[in-house]
């Protein structure tokens, strides 16, 4: 009796925590206000192939939506039965109450405004098949116009076009919703690709994939141990820690050709864990080049014009610039005893610890604005039990995105600010997995292996 | 309590007086006559066992090969040899197997007493097989996987424990061995985490822990040229099991040879 009290007050503090967690994150991602609810009802389309593909076109769009914390998207049984496809089945305005017989609702954007659906706005059209392509007319409606001018209430009416495969159709639905999110102040994320590492092949190498997960590829083929991966913000350049030569040292791949950059190592046992500065022409990394634990550096990108900036006599790793500021930058420090997350000046003043003190705080990544970091945090759990934050950097204020549901670490913000790839491990493998910045939307991006270390990589300019 | 003590005290003044006035008058009555002796029941003309020999041939074998006791008693009922020989007529010869040298302990009793007499077996061991023309000796790897050992660590900690002084020590006189063996041998110290900390992190550990055995090592006078260290953070560990037995063997400093 006594435990199950204990027990259910546990849960009772955790939806509290929740609750907590969801208000807090708004003011992250949507700067208040009611969010709009979007209704999409199923594509159709005619020819051979386009309509098996519509089937990958229909639930990409709707897992794009679903995973955006911009909306709501409405679910599907609640849609009014008759499905527009052009602009040319809507009627304007409401059906006429006295109407013999009444109509079946669907055709006006009335019928979507109206419970059940209640949908604040209407994305509807067809695909098709043309000379080889895969195409599909996509609209996109306000419903809350009920007047006559349904040239008012479109939104958007576009074609998109890709190849007649798999690739092709789910290419032109992330563009569709892009549309539709970039309405609402969503910026796409097509195009951007996520580099992590993967252990497929037998020995960890690092490997890049489509943001949605598609596409994955190898880049290194060392088989030895390739991990710690990061990119230039400009997304040309990933640069890794390998044992290609027998110690851990840094090595720079150009994402655009897979070859090889040239880097100077300097001579230490160890050299890891490369951070851009915004500019990309710069980076800060750990170097036993001194002795002693591993200290914070400061070098060209290329590995030369090396100079410390730590000197903490303390294992100082894992630094991450500030991409707004590029002044300040934070780091997992041990120098109050188990790693901590540590924010300082980028010559290494200032510094002041931003993680409470209390377990391991690891892993910190920046949100694109600067004014959050995402990390890793073991508050309230043994050693090794990993669960993912964000900070407010100025109120120091966290909110838990994960719990119970394995070790989640290695935290990183897609380029819209709206979403976070990380490394979840349930089980005897880690894989990566994408979910909103609030904590919502969670879904596995790999399978195969073990893949961790997840890093987004800006779409290029 | 105390009436009672002094009650007792009262009554043995009273019998100590009693005796003392009773010795003055009576006689002691003469002691009682002693008890007749045991008759003795053995024939009076009986003679005591007599062993004519006891002997083993040969007295001295190899391991595996028998020897022969024999032996001749006289004036006797009962003959026994220890060993697990046990009961024997008087005369008589067993073959033994001694797998060490042995001394049979032979007791022949009779009406007119008993006799005993020894003999020993020497046992020598086989020959050792003759020498090969190259006698191995362990070589340095030998020495370098069996006698260099893993010294271990606490959780978020690099330096060597009191406990792993003596295995520091071991490993030290026997990395002295593999340079005098070799000159030109190079070890490296890899240090090794358990699989709770961040990779990160634990890769910087790995590197503390694999210098702070190096600087141990050259206390204890190990040349430093010859040890190279490198971390491989959590990234090799020798067990996977989330149990703290697993977790304490893979906080490690561990020896290779240098590639």
């Amino acid at each position: 009796m006594r435990t199950l009290t204990l027990s259910l007050s546990f849960f009772f503090a955790l939806g509290f925590a929740q609750a907590q967690q969801q208000d807090n994150i708004k003011g992250i991602v949507d700067k208040g206000g009611q969010k709009p609810f979007i209704a999409v009802p199923d594509f159709r389309a005619t020819g051979t192939t386009a309509p098996g593909l519509m089937a990958v076109f229909n639930s990409t769009v709707q897992s794009d939506l679903q995973s955006s914390s911009l909306i709501k998207f409405v679910p599907k049984t609640l849609y009014p039965l008759r499905i527009p496809q052009v602009p040319a089945d809507l009627a304007a305005g409401e059906a006429a109450a006295n109407a013999r017989p009444a109509p079946i609702p669907g055709y006006r954007l009335a019928d979507w405004a109206a419970p059940p659906a209640t949908a604040n706005w209407l994305g509807m059209g067809y695909g098709a098949e043309d000379r080889g392509l895969f195409v599909v007319f996509g609209y996109f409606y306000n419903t809350s116009p009920t007047g006559t001018d349904l040239q008012q209430a479109q939104a958007f009416g576009k074609v998109y076009t890709g190849s007649l495969d798999q690739a092709g159709a789910m290419d032109a639905a992330h563009h569709y919703a892009a549309d539709m999110l970039a309405q609402f102040g969503g910026q796409s994320l097509i195009g951007s690709r996520i580099v992590f590492v993967s252990d497929r092949t037998g020995a960890k190498e690092i490997w890049v994939m489509n943001w949605d997960g598609s596409d994955q590829r190898q880049i290194t083929k060392y088989n030895s141990i390739s991990t710690f991966p990061s990119v230039s913000p400009d997304g040309h350049i990933v640069a890794f820690t390998t044992y290609a030569t027998g110690y851990p040292a840094i090595q720079l791949f150009s994402l655009d050709s897979g070859r090889k950059l040239p880097f100077y190592n300097q001579r230490a046992s160890m050299n890891a864990f490369v951070a851009f500065t915004p500019d990309s022409k710069q980076i800060v990394f750990s170097s036993t080049a001194a002795g002693g634990a591993a200290q914070l550096y400061m070098a060209n990108a290329d590995g030369t014009g090396f100079r410390r900036i730590s000197n903490s006599g303390a294992i100082e790793v894992e630094a991450k610039i500030n991409p707004k500021t590029g002044t300040d930058l934070v780091d997992v420090s041990g120098r109050s005893g188990l790693p901590q997350i540590y924010k300082m000046s980028i010559e290494g003043t200032d510094v002041d610890r931003l993680s409470a003190g209390t377990g391991e705080a690891t892993n910190p990544a920046w949100s694109p604005d600067g004014s959050h970091i995402a990390f890793a945090w073991t508050k309230g759990f043994e050693p090794g039990n990993y669960n993912i934050f964000v900070m407010d950097v100025i109120s120091r204020e966290t909110v838990q995105l994960t719990a119970n549901e394995g070790r989640n670490e290695n935290p990183c913000w897609a380029p819209d600010g709206a979403h976070i790839v990380y490394a979840s491990k349930r089980g005897r493998q880690s894989q990566i997995w994408m979910m909103n910045a609030d904590g919502t939307g969670k879904h596995p991006l790999t399978t195969t292996g073990s893949n961790e270390k997840p890093v987004w990589v800006n779409a290029e300019k | 309590m105390m009436t009672k003590q002094r009650v007792t005290l009262a009554l043995l003044a009273v019998m100590v007086l009693g005796l003392s006035a009773g010795c003055g008058k009576k006689i002691p009555p003469p002691p009682p006559a002693a008890p007749a002796p045991i008759p003795d029941n053995t024939p009076p003309n009986s003679p005591k066992p007599v062993v004519g020999y006891f002997s083993a041939e040969p007295t001295t074998v190899t391991v595996g090969q028998p020897s022969s006791l024999r032996w001749s008693v006289t004036d006797a009922t009962s003959v026994k040899i220890d060993n697990n020989i046990g009961d024997v007529s008087p005369n008589g010869r067993r073959g033994v197997y001694p797998t060490a040298t042995t001394t049979y302990h032979l007791t022949a009793s009779g009406p007119g007493g008993t006799a005993e007499a020894d003999a020993t077996v020497t046992v020598s061991s086989p020959p050792p097989p003759a020498p090969m023309q190259n006698a191995p000796q362990p070589t340095i790897q030998d020495i370098l996987a069996k006698q260099v050992q893993d010294i271990h660590f606490d959780y978020d900690k690099s330096e060597v424990r009191g406990e792993d002084q003596a295995i520091l020590q071991g490993d030290a006189s026997a990395l002295k061995t593999i340079f005098q063996m070799d000159a030109n041998f190079v070890v490296t110290i890899e240090g090794h985490c358990d699989e709770r900390g961040s990779a990160e992190y634990n890769l910087a550990l790995g590197d503390r822990r694999a210098a702070a055995t190096k600087d141990a090592l050259i206390s204890l006078g190990v040349p430093g040229d010859k040890l190279k260290t490198v971390s491989f953070g959590k990234e090799r560990p020798l067990c996977t099991e989330a149990i703290e037995d697993c977790y304490a063997r893979n906080r490690r400093a561990h020896f290779s040879a240098a590639q």
